[in-house]
C-alpha cells in the first residue's frame, strides 16, 4: 500500500463508474428530486398548479383528520399484513409439493403461474365477475341447489378488502412459487440425504434446514410482495372504484383522487409523503440490518 | 388513440394538399356515448361548414378521467384549439394562471349578454368582469324520473311528489321492486343528496349552504331535515347493486327500480329504449316540491395560442358554437336545454318542455359546479357515497361531517 496507488481508486473501473453515470444522474434526478419536490410542495396549499405558499402543517392535520384516509391505512393494514403471510405459505407450499418429482410438473408450474401474466386491470375485472352475486360463484352454487349460500365479499363493507385480496393472491402467488421453487431446486440433494440419515422427519427437515438455507429466497418474495402492497390501486380501481362507499379505498387511491380529481395538489402530495415515509419506516431497518450488518460481519 | 392519430395524420396530409382552405382546430371533449356523439357531430358539421377544420379529440371515460388529461395538456405546454369544461370553476386556476384566452372583445361584438338565457350562465364563464368560456348547453340534476309501469305493478298511483314517493316505497317494496336506484359512483349519491337540498331544504337553504359556506345553518334544524329525506332515500336505495349511473337508470327503465334521482341526461337513455314522457315514464323537476332548474351545464374554453390563424379559428368557432342553429340541432340530440332564450324547440319532448316552461319563467339557480371548488365537491362526494354505502352511520354524524366540509369549504 504505497501512497502513490492511493489516488488510482477513483478511477479504477472508470469504463463502468462512466456508464452508470445515466443511471446514477436519473436515480438522483428523478427519484430524489422529484420525492424531495413532492416533500416540499406538501408544505403549501398548491391546488390544480403547484405553488410556493406554505401553509405549515395544515395538510396533514387535513389528511389525518380525514375518515376516508383512515380507513385507506386501515385497509392497507390487513390488506399488507394478511397478502404478505398468504403469498409466503401458499406460494411455497404449492412450491414444496411441486418439488415432489411429481409428473406433469410443467404444466402444473404454467397453471399456476399464468395468472401473474395478467394485469391488475384485468385480474380485477376477472374477480369483480367472479364474485359478482348474480353471476359469479354465488349464482352458480345457488344454481346448484344450495339456496342460502351467500359469498358477496365485494358488496359487503365489512369484508370487501378480503375480496380483493382473494384476487391479488391468485394473480400474485404464481411468481412467489416460481422463486420458492428455484431456491428448492438450488438446496443441495446431499442436505436431504443426509437429514434421510438422520431420521429426521420431512416437516422438520423443510421447517429448520430448508427455509434457514433458504433465507436469501425469502428477502427477494419479501421485497417484491412488499413493493406490490404499497402500491396496490389499479386493482382496487377496477374491482370496486374503493366501494361500497368508501370501505376498500387505499391510500394510493386517495393521492390519485385528491391530485386530480379534486384538483388538490398540496393534499395528495401530503399523502404521498405519508406513503413514503411508511416505505422508509419499512425499508431503513431491514436495510441497515441487511447490510450494515454484513460489513461488520 | 392510434385512430386518432390517423385522423389528426390525415387532416394535417388533407390541408397541406389544398392550401388555401381549412385552419385545423383539435377541440377536446368527453362526449362519448352514442347520443352525446352524435351531438358533438352536429357542431363538427357546423364548424366545418364555416371553412374550418373540425379534428375531434373524444376522451372516453367520464369528465373525470377526460379533465385531469386535458388540465396536463395545457399546463404541459401542448394545448389543443378548444376543450370542454363544465362552466363554473373546474378551469377557474387555469384562467388565473393566464392560460386561458380572453374572450371579453368577442362577446360584447356579438352581445353575449344579451342572446345568453338565462344571464348567470355567462356569471359561471366570467372571471374578474372577463368572459373566458362559451356555454352551449344546460344540464340540469334536479329531476326525479318514475317508472310508471313499476308503480302499477305495486298497485299505487304514480306519486307527484317526493313526500309521496317515500310513502309508496313499501308497496314497491313488497312488489319485489327497488324503490330507488342510486348507483355506487360517489357523484350521484353526492348529486342526489344536492338535490335533496333544493327540492326538501328550498332554494335558499341550498344557496346559504353552498353559497354563503354558513356552517352553522348547515349543522342546524332546516339541513337536517334534509339528512331525514336522504336517510330515506338511503333505505329506498339500499338494494341497488349497481355502478354506472345509466345502468340504475336503466333499472328504472325495465321497471325492476321504481326510479331514480338523475340529472337531464337521464333521458336520452329513455329515449333510447324506446319510451315515451308521460306514458311509460314521469319525470318530476324538483322532486315535484321546488321546481327550479339549476344552470349547470357544458362549456367550452380556448387555450392562448400564439398562432394567430387558430385563434381566427378559435373565434369562428366560439360564434357557431352560440349559432340558433347549431343549437337546435345539438341540443336536440344531447336531450340538454339551449343557452338561448330566442329559439324554437318544437321537437321537445314533455320533460324538455316542462324544463324550457322553468327555465321561461325564471326559476334558476347556480349549481355546485358553480359554487365549490372541485375540492369540496370531492370532499362532498367520500362524505355521501359512505353514508349511502353504509346503513350503520347515523344521520347525526352525516350532518356533522357535512357542517365540517361546509366549514372548511372554499
Amino acid at each position: 500500500m504505497s501512497k502513490s496507488e492511493r489516488p488510482n481508486q477513483l478511477f479504477r473501473n472508470l469504463n463502468a463508474k462512466v456508464a452508470s453515470i445515466p443511471m446514477v444522474l436519473t436515480a438522483l434526478v428523478i427519484f430524489v428530486g422529484g420525492s424531495a419536490w413532492t416533500v416540499l410542495y406538501s408544505f403549501t396549499n398548491s391546488k390544480l398548479l403547484p405553488r410556493l405558499n406554505f401553509v405549515g402543517l395544515d395538510q396533514y392535520y387535513r389528511l389525518w383528520s380525514t375518515p376516508r384516509w383512515l380507513v385507506s391505512i386501515e385497509n392497507l393494514l390487513v390488506y399488507g399484513v394478511l397478502s404478505l403471510v398468504f403469498s409466503l405459505v401458499i406460494g411455497f407450499i404449492l412450491a414444496a409439493l411441486l418439488d415432489q418429482k411429481i409428473r406433469f410438473e410443467d404444466t402444473f408450474r404454467t397453471i399456476f403461474l399464468y395468472p401473474f401474466a395478467l394485469s391488475f386491470i384485468v385480474t380485477g375485472l376477472v374477480w369483480q365477475w367472479l364474485l359478482n352475486p348474480e353471476f359469479g360463484i354465488q349464482g352458480v352454487v345457488r344454481g346448484l341447489g344450495w339456496e342460502s349460500f351467500s359469498f358477496d365479499p365485494l358488496y359487503n363493507s365489512d369484508i370487501v378488502i378480503y375480496g380483493i385480496l382473494i384476487a391479488a393472491l391468485w394473480q400474485g402467488t404464481g411468481l412467489i412459487m416460481c422463486l420458492m421453487l428455484a431456491g428448492l431446486r438450488g438446496i443441495d440433494e446431499d442436505i436431504w440425504k443426509a437429514a434421510r440419515v438422520d431420521g429426521i422427519p420431512t416437516l422438520k427437515t423443510y421447517l429448520f434446514i430448508i427455509i434457514p438455507m433458504m433465507r436469501p429466497v425469502f428477502i427477494t418474495a419479501l421485497v417484491i410482495i412488499a413493493a406490490g402492497i404499497v402500491k396496490v390501486y389499479d386493482l382496487v380501481v377496477a374491482q370496486t372504484s374503493g366501494g361500497p362507499g368508501i370501505a376498500s379505498e387505499v391510500p394510493a387511491k386517495y393521492v390519485y383522487d385528491y391530485m386530480f380529481f379534486a384538483q388538490n395538489l398540496g393534499q395528495g402530495f401530503a399523502a404521498s409523503t405519508m406513503m413514503l415515509l411508511s416505505v422508509v419506516v419499512v425499508i431503513v431497518p431491514w436495510a441497515y440490518l441487511e447490510f450494515g450488518g454484513k460489513k461488520r460481519g | 388513440m392510434r385512430y386518432q392519430l390517423m385522423t389528426a395524420a390525415l387532416a394535417v396530409t388533407a390541408a397541406l394538399a389544398a392550401p388555401a382552405a381549412a385552419t385545423d382546430l383539435e377541440v377536446t371533449h368527453w362526449w362519448t356515448s352514442g347520443g352525446e356523439a352524435a351531438a358533438v357531430a352536429e357542431f363538427a358539421k357546423a364548424f366545418d361548414a364555416t371553412g374550418n377544420r373540425w379534428v375531434d379529440g373524444a376522451i372516453a371515460g367520464s369528465g373525470g378521467t377526460a379533465r385531469p388529461i386535458m388540465i396536463s395538456r395545457i399546463t404541459g405546454g401542448d394545448p389543443m384549439g378548444a376543450t370542454q369544461f363544465n362552466h363554473g370553476r373546474q378551469a377557474e386556476e387555469l384562467v388565473q394562471a393566464g392560460l386561458m384566452r380572453d374572450l371579453t372583445e368577442l362577446a360584447t361584438r356579438d352581445k353575449w349578454t344579451e342572446i345568453v338565457q338565462p344571464k348567470s350562465l355567462l356569471d359561471g364563464c366570467t372571471l374578474d368582469g372577463k368572459i373566458y368560456c362559451v356555454p352551449v348547453n344546460i344540464h340540469s340534476w334536479q329531476w326525479l324520473w318514475l317508472s310508471n309501469a313499476a308503480f302499477e305493478k305495486a298497485g299505487v298511483p304514480v306519486p307527484k311528489n317526493w313526500n309521496e314517493y317515500v310513502a309508496a316505497a313499501p308497496a314497491l317494496e313488497k312488489a319485489g321492486i327497488i324503490p330507488l336506484a342510486v348507483g355506487g359512483q360517489p357523484w350521484q349519491s353526492s348529486g342526489a343528496f344536492d338535490v335533496l337540498l333544493t327540492a326538501v331544504g328550498g332554494t335558499d337553504a341550498f344557496l346559504k349552504v353552498y353559497r354563503d359556506k354558513d356552517a352553522e345553518f348547515a349543522a342546524g334544524p332546516e339541513v337536517a331535515k334534509v339528512f331525514k329525506a336522504a336517510d330515506d332515500a338511503r333505505k329506498m336505495a339500499k338494494n341497488t347493486n349497481v355502478q354506472d349511473w345509466n345502468q340504475a337508470t336503466n333499472l328504472v327503465i325495465s321497471g325492476k327500480a321504481g326510479g331514480q334521482i338523475m340529472g337531464d341526461w337521464a333521458q336520452g337513455e329513455f329515449r333510447v329504449a324506446g319510451q315515451i314522457a308521460g306514458k311509460d315514464y314521469t319525470c318530476l323537476p324538483g322532486l315535484g316540491l321546488n321546481e327550479v332548474i339549476a344552470t349547470g351545464g357544458d362549456a367550452f374554453y380556448f387555450p392562448l395560442l400564439q398562432d394567430a390563424e387558430k385563434s381566427k379559428a378559435q373565434e369562428a368557432l366560439a360564434e357557431t358554437l352560440l349559432d340558433p342553429k347549431t343549437q337546435v340541432a345539438f341540443n336536440l340530440k344531447k336531450g340538454s336545454l339551449p343557452v338561448r332564450g330566442d329559439i324554437d324547440l318544437k321537437a321537445a319532448n314533455d320533460c324538455m318542455k316542462k324544463g324550457l316552461d322553468i327555465l321561461a319563467k325564471g326559476s334558476v339557480m347556480p349549481w355546485t359546479d358553480q359554487l365549490l371548488s372541485q375540492d369540496t365537491q370531492k370532499q362532498k362526494e367520500d362524505l355521501f357515497s359512505e353514508f349511502f354505502a353504509k346503513p350503520d352511520m347515523t344521520v347525526e354524524e352525516a350532518q356533522k361531517r357535512f357542517a365540517d366540509i361546509v366549514a372548511s369549504a372554499d
